[in-house]
C-alpha cells in the first residue's frame, strides 16, 4: 500500500507541474519538447553541480581557514 | 460574519457576538488595507446593515506561478507563430489570399496572438450549446474535437442533468412548468411572436403599457419604459440623456454596455477607481472646480454611471455614500440594476430596497429582465418627465423593435409573482430562498478556504483560479462531474486573476449546492485552489481568541 500510495503522490505532483507550467494544455510534441529542453537543463546544472561544487567548497575553505588565523605556510595557492 | 473585535482605521470596533468565525482579517500591505472593509465609523450612520466585502489577495507564490505559466505559454505561442509564418505548420486561422500580399495587411496578426495561442487550446469550456431550459439542472450537447479546439463535432449525445452553476437565473423563472407558463401560452396564441414595427410606429402594444406600469409600481417610481434588448437599453440611452459638453464619470469595472453607450454619446468620460467614494470624490470636487478642459466652462450636465452588483467582482455599489454625494455636488446618478434587480433587497426590488432608499434618490433606474425574470429586455425608470423624453429621443425607441408580447407577459407574470399579486406567497419565497443559498454557499467556500470575492450578500461568486492552466482543468474536471461552471480569465479580467463564477439561483436545492460544494472541495484540493489564509478550521470550539489587530 506504500507504494500504491508513493505512487498517487508522484502522480498528483506530476499533476502540479503540469498545471503550473501550462504543459496541461501543450499538444503532445509540445510537451515533448519541453519536457526535453527541461531535463536536459536539469542535467546539466546537477552535473555542473557534481563536478565543481566540491573543488569550489574545498577551496573556499581553505581560504577562510587561512584568513582567520591558522598560519601555516600553504602549499595550494589562493585563488582570488 | 463579523470578525469579533475588528479594527478599522485606527478604531476599535466591538461587534454583537457572531457565531461565525470567518477569519476575514485586515491585513496590511504596503499601507493599503486589503480584506474586511467595514465603512460604519467613518461615515456615521449612514449604513444601516453591515457592508462586508472580500477582496483578498492571494500569496505572493501564487502570482509569481502565474506569470511563469503565461510566460512559457508565450514562449510556445511564438514558437507556434514562427511555424506558422515559416509553412512547417497549417494556418487555421483567417489569412489573405496570395494576390494581396502587396496590399495593406488586412487581418493583423500579432493582436491575435492570445486568441490564437491561450485561448485556442481551452476552448472547449466556452460556446457549449446547451438543448434545454437553462433552470438549475440543463442538458448539454457532448461534443469532440479531433484538432485541438479548431474545429468541433458533435457526437450526438446529449449530457443530462448537469447541475447549471452560470445561468443568471436567480430567481428560477426559467421554468417549463405549464401551470406556470398558462398566461404566456394565452397570449402567445392570442398575439403570435412577432411585432414587425418599432415603439414609436406601430409597435406599442396594451401589453407593453401594462408591463410598464407593473415595472413603475413594482420599483416605486412614476413611470417605466421597456426595451426589447438589455444591452441595446443601455448603449442606445446613455446617447439621448447626455451629449458633448456633459461630464461622464464611470466606475472602472462598468459592463461593456455602459462604457459603448457612454462612447458613444460624445461626452467626456472620466474613469474612477472601483466602488472607491474617495476617487469619485476628487473627480466630483475637480470637474465643479475646473469645468471643462478649454473653455473652463461649467458642465453641462454631470452624471455617474455605476452598477447595482458588479458581475465579475459581486460586489455591490455603495449607494448611500454615492447619493449622499451626488446630492453634495448635484450629480445625476445612473444605476444599472441588471444583475440586482430581484436578486437583493428584503422583497426583491434591487439595491436601492437592499440599502433601505427610496428610488427618488436614484435619478435613473435601469434594469433587465434577462437575470431575474427568466426573459429578455430591459427598462428604464424614474420621473414622469425623464421618461416622456426618452419615448421620444431615445434610438431604440424609434428605430429598435419593441419586446415580443409573449415575453411581455412572462414579465408580467413573474413580477405579479414577486409582487404578491397573483395571490400566493411565491415570490417572496424565491426572494428569501435565494438570499438563504447565497450565504449559505459563500459561507461553506470561505470555510473550504477558497478565495472568493465579493459582497456577502450578492448571489454572484466569482472564485479565483490564478493561472492559467487551471482555467481548463477547473472546467473539464467539473464537467465530468457533471457540473457546469463559466470560467473567465484575460481579457474579461485582469491577466493575473482568472476565476470561475458561481451564479446561485433560488431553484438551486440544498442537496444540488451540496453536491456542488463537496465537488468543489475534492477539486480543491487536487487542484489545490485553496489559497486563502482565513480559513475556518474543522474545529470552532478550539476557536475562540480574540483578535486584536492594530494599524498604525
Amino acid at each position: 500500500m506504500d507504494i500504491k500510495s508513493m505512487k498517487n503522490y508522484l502522480y498528483w505532483l506530476y499533476c502540479q507541474f503540469e498545471l503550473i507550467t501550462c504543459s496541461y494544455l501543450m499538444e503532445p510534441w509540445e510537451k515533448l519538447l519541453f519536457y526535453t529542453f527541461n531535463i536536459a537543463m536539469l542535467v546539466t546544472v546537477l552535473y555542473a553541480a557534481y563536478t565543481f561544487v566540491s573543488g569550489h567548497l574545498s577551496m573556499a575553505f581553505q581560504f577562510f581557514w587561512h584568513f582567520f588565523g591558522n598560519q601555516r605556510e600553504n602549499t595550494v595557492p589562493i585563488m582570488k | 460574519m463579523a470578525n469579533p473585535s475588528a479594527v478599522c482605521n485606527g478604531h476599535l470596533h466591538h461587534q454583537k457576538q457572531n457565531n461565525n468565525l470567518l477569519k476575514s482579517g485586515i491585513y496590511k500591505k504596503n499601507g493599503i488595507t486589503k480584506g474586511m472593509k467595514k465603512n460604519g465609523v467613518s461615515n456615521g450612520t449612514l449604513y444601516k446593515k453591515t457592508f462586508i466585502e472580500h477582496f483578498e489577495q492571494a500569496p505572493m507564490y501564487v502570482a509569481v506561478l502565474t506569470f511563469l505559466g503565461f510566460g512559457v505559454g508565450t514562449v510556445f505561442g511564438y514558437l507556434r507563430d514562427f511555424m506558422r509564418a515559416w509553412g512547417l505548420e497549417k494556418r487555421n486561422i483567417a489569412a489573405e489570399r496570395e494576390q494581396q500580399k502587396d496590399f495593406v495587411p488586412l487581418y493583423q496578426d500579432f493582436e491575435n496572438f492570445y486568441t490564437r495561442n491561450l485561448y485556442m487550446r481551452i476552448r472547449d469550456n466556452w460556446n457549449r450549446p446547451i438543448c434545454s431550459v437553462p433552470g438549475p439542472q440543463f442538458d448539454l450537447m457532448e461534443r469532440v474535437t479531433d484538432d485541438y479546439n479548431w474545429t468541433f463535432r458533435f457526437t450526438g449525445r446529449t449530457i443530462k442533468n448537469v447541475i447549471n452553476m452560470g445561468s443568471y437565473n436567480y430567481l428560477g423563472f426559467a421554468e417549463t412548468d405549464v401551470n406556470a407558463l398558462k398566461t404566456v401560452t394565452i397570449e402567445l396564441e392570442k398575439y403570435g411572436t412577432g411585432i414587425c414595427s418599432t415603439r414609436q410606429e406601430m409597435g406599442t402594444l396594451d401589453k407593453h403599457v401594462e408591463l410598464e406600469k407593473l415595472v413603475a409600481k413594482f420599483l416605486g417610481v412614476e413611470d417605466a419604459m421597456v426595451f426589447g434588448m438589455g444591452f441595446a437599453t443601455n448603449s442606445m440611452n446613455i446617447p439621448a440623456l447626455v451629449g458633448k459638453g456633459c461630464l461622464i464619470l464611470s466606475d472602472e469595472l462598468n459592463h461593456t454596455s455602459l462604457v459603448l453607450g457612454a462612447r458613444l454619446s460624445g461626452a467626456t468620460i472620466r474613469i474612477f477607481k472601483h466602488n472607491n467614494m474617495q476617487s469619485l470624490e476628487k473627480l466630483l470636487r475637480d470637474a465643479i472646480i475646473y469645468g471643462q478642459p478649454r473653455s473652463r466652462r461649467a458642465w453641462r450636465k454631470i452624471i455617474i454611471l455605476v452598477e447595482g452588483i458588479y458581475s465579475m467582482e459581486g460586489s455591490i455599489v455603495r449607494l448611500p455614500e454615492l447619493v449622499s454625494l451626488k446630492k453634495k455636488y448635484k450629480a445625476y446618478l445612473y444605476l444599472d440594476e441588471a444583475h440586482s434587480i430581484g436578486a437583493v433587497g428584503a422583497t426583491g426590488r434591487g439595491v436601492v430596497e437592499y440599502f433601505g432608499m427610496s428610488p427618488d434618490d436614484v435619478d435613473v433606474l435601469m434594469g433587465t429582465f434577462t437575470k431575474s425574470f427568466g426573459a429578455a429586455g430591459g427598462y428604464i425608470a424614474g420621473r414622469k418627465d425623464l421618461v416622456d423624453f426618452l419615448r421620444t429621443h431615445s434610438h431604440s425607441a424609434v428605430y429598435a423593435t419593441s419586446m415580443c408580447p409573449p415575453v411581455a407577459e412572462q414579465i408580467i407574470r413573474a413580477m405579479k409573482c414577486l409582487m404578491g399579486l397573483d395571490g400566493t406567497t411565491q415570490g417572496l419565497q424565491r426572494v428569501r430562498q435565494l438570499g438563504k443559498n447565497t450565504r449559505y454557499f459563500r459561507r461553506r467556500l470561505h470555510e473550504m478556504g477558497f478565495i472568493i470575492y465579493g459582497n456577502d450578500d450578492s448571489p454572484v461568486v466569482p472564485l479565483l483560479l490564478y493561472m492559467p492552466g487551471k482555467i481548463g482543468a477547473f472546467a473539464r474536471r467539473m464537467l465530468e462531474k457533471n457540473i457546469g461552471v463559466v470560467v473567465v480569465g484575460f481579457p474579461a479580467t485582469p491577466i493575473a486573476e482568472s476565476r470561475a463564477r458561481f451564479c446561485v439561483s433560488a431553484a438551486h436545492t440544498r442537496e444540488m449546492l451540496d453536491t456542488v460544494l463537496n465537488a468543489l472541495d475534492e477539486l480543491g484540493d487536487f487542484l489545490q485552489l485553496k489559497y486563502s489564509r482565513y480559513s475556518k478550521s474543522s474545529h470552532p470550539e478550539l476557536y475562540e481568541e480574540t483578535r486584536l489587530e492594530f494599524e498604525d
